[in-house]
């Protein structure tokens, strides 16, 4: 026997359709809050265009992955056809230049925008406490970041491209006790042969990407759970009312970091 | 702490065993290199200190440790009270870890391989053999020939390299050849001879191992010179300007049925004297940038296999 509900208006029915598939998903995971929680957390009032060198930098690593997976589906990783594959992309399927463009152009512009955003964290004094984990996370994404340039750069397979490899694995050789070692490795074996190709591509591609979306879960993760700073300038001290109101913060806290506000802060 | 009746306290102190298991995997190590029996030797070394060690933390010690003396009785506090007892005690605690030991177990088998997959390799079979380069009628005294050859024909054109070469002439009755690697010894560009280079008279030989190589004579040669970040030497191949450490590689050669053979390439600090007469500082080869003499030689103590 059916319960009567009171008659909905056409409009909430439509709502309410359009709703259903957001609210099975959010009632077996809890997803559509999450990202809710995420998207619309608070910041402080006062941040302005430099905080978003931050999603710059994650857009441009997301280009070089989503261009990369395809490039990889039409990229030969050995030295006889390496080299034509390239030219094959360039050339021949379509769009291939512009996917190969943006992977290679775009491997400049994540460098460079990483740079500017630890810029924009060092000058702002956001690397502070309590976000140090953060900023040391951000220093093995640069690392890492420069290692995909590294390794990115033989698989061309052209003149450039292999010397370019042939000093950097030799610089690499000159580290002390270990140096020879590193090389060896680099190399996958003490020639430069098809294995090294093989090698960075293996690296380029699965090695380095992989530890780099690790680290920027956790970089986020970190983003999320202690907040944006606030601009070196701020008047309005975003954040600072509810650190106030704990009387053993002091120090660091007070100064230059302020923590973004919490549910619940005095205003 | 209770004990269990019927035990008595752990007696304190450290435990050997790990020194035993330590040495049996640097057995296994040093096995990988020498030979399989002495890794074998080395795996049950391992493996029985492995055990001792497992069943002295487990608290049942088979062995007596040697030279262990009996725990004293009053000071400190009680030996067993320093180990964390609660998880060998109950359920939880010994599931707990079970899980971690067995996930760690598992972890460990399924990481080794891929691990030593990609870190060994590049030390164990280098396939360098020497190479023939042709007879040495394509060598005439006195002149130097840029010569061109594959390292490993079975790779291709990536194994291709390049000597240049000049033939001494006789030191009594041996022939002498200066052969030189074009590989930089800054950081292994192609160092190019500085001479007129005749590529009119380039020929391609297919020799009897059915490789091919190219010789192109140069003349007026007066040194050589990198072009990735400067480096010059001279005809000798010593350094005479420029970021390099040390002079350029060299490769031995030997003469098998009237062709010439270049063997194993060497390092060279640096070259007295010159053609038949030079005296070289030989070493053994070593990666280019790497110091071969001199006080830095202490950050090289030892090169991989090559």
């Amino acid at each position: 026997m059916a319960v009567a509900r009171p008659p909905m208006s056409r409009r909430k029915q439509l709502e309410a359709l359009a709703l259903y598939p957001l609210d099975w998903l959010e009632e077996r995971s809890g997803l559509v809050g999450a990202v809710r929680y995420f998207l619309f957390r608070k910041v402080p009032g006062d941040i302005n265009w430099f905080q978003t060198l931050g999603s710059a930098t994650l857009t441009a690593f997301l280009v070089q992955a989503i261009t990369g997976v395809i490039l990889a589906m039409y990229y030969k990783p050995d030295p006889n056809s390496a080299y034509e594959s390239i030219k094959h992309i360039t050339n021949d399927v379509t769009l291939g230049w512009l996917v190969r463009g943006m992977h290679r152009w775009g491997a400049s512009l994540f460098i460079i925008l990483m740079f500017f955003h630890m810029a924009r964290v060092f000058l702002f004094g956001a690397y502070k406490y309590p976000r140090e984990l953060n900023w040391i996370i951000g220093v093995l994404l640069l690392v890492l970041g420069m290692l995909e340039g590294f390794t990115g750069y033989l698989l061309p397979w052209d003149q450039t491209a292999y010397w370019a490899t042939v000093v950097g694995i030799n610089l690499n050789g000159t580290g002390p006790i270990i140096g020879p070692f590193l090389a060896s490795v680099l190399r996958g074996g003490a020639e430069i042969g098809p294995d090294t190709l093989a090698r960075f591509y293996s690296i380029h591609m699965l090695i380095i990407p992989g530890a780099i979306f690790a680290l920027i879960g956790l970089h986020l993760y970190l983003v999320i759970r202690l907040g944006v700073t606030s601009p070196p300038w701020s008047k309005t001290a975003a954040g600072a009312a509810w650190i106030e109101d704990e009387e053993e913060d002091t120090g660091a806290r007070k100064g230059l970091v302020r923590p973004a506000p919490r549910e619940g802060a005095a205003k | 702490m209770q004990e269990p009746s019927g035990h008595k306290p752990e007696s304190s102190g450290q435990t050997v065993w790990p020194i035993g298991v330590a040495i049996g995997i640097s057995c296994v190590l040093a096995g990988l290199i020498i030979s399989w029996w002495v890794v074998a030797i080395g795996g049950g070394i391992a493996l029985v200190f492995g055990f001792l060690w497992l069943s002295d933390l487990a608290g049942h010690p088979i062995a007596r440790r040697p030279a262990g003396p009996p725990a004293p009785a009053a000071p400190g506090p009680p030996a067993a009270a320093r180990h964390y007892e609660a998880p060998a005690t109950t359920r939880t605690g010994f599931l707990s870890l079970a899980t971690l030991g067995l996930g760690g177990v598992i972890g460990a088998l399924v990481s080794i391989p891929p691990v030593f997959l990609a870190l060994i390799p590049p030390f164990l079979k280098q396939n360098k053999k020497p190479v023939d380069i042709g007879p040495l009628s394509q060598f005439p005294v006195g002149q130097w020939v840029i010569t061109n050859f594959l390292l490993v024909p079975s790779e291709g054109p990536v194994s291709k390299r390049t000597a240049y070469i000049r033939n001494n002439g006789f030191l009594g009755s041996q022939p002498s050849f200066t052969i030189i690697s074009n590989r930089c010894a800054h950081l292994g560009c192609p160092v190019q001879p500085l001479g007129l280079v005749q590529p009119t008279q380039a020929k391609t030989i297919s020799t009897s191992a059915g490789e091919s190589v190219t010789t192109t004579p140069v003349i007026a040669v007066s040194g050589f010179s990198c072009p990735c970040h400067g480096g010059a030497y001279d005809t000798e191949g010593n350094r005479t300007a420029g970021p390099p450490v040390r002079g350029l590689d060299r490769y031995e050669f030997s003469i098998k049925n009237g062709h010439l053979i270049l063997g194993r390439n060497y390092s060279v600090a640096s070259v007295t004297g010159s053609g038949a007469n030079a005296k070289i500082n030989k070493y053994d080869l070593t990666g280019p940038g790497q110091h071969v003499d001199g006080w830095e030689q202490i950050f090289y103590p030892i090169q991989p296999p090559h």
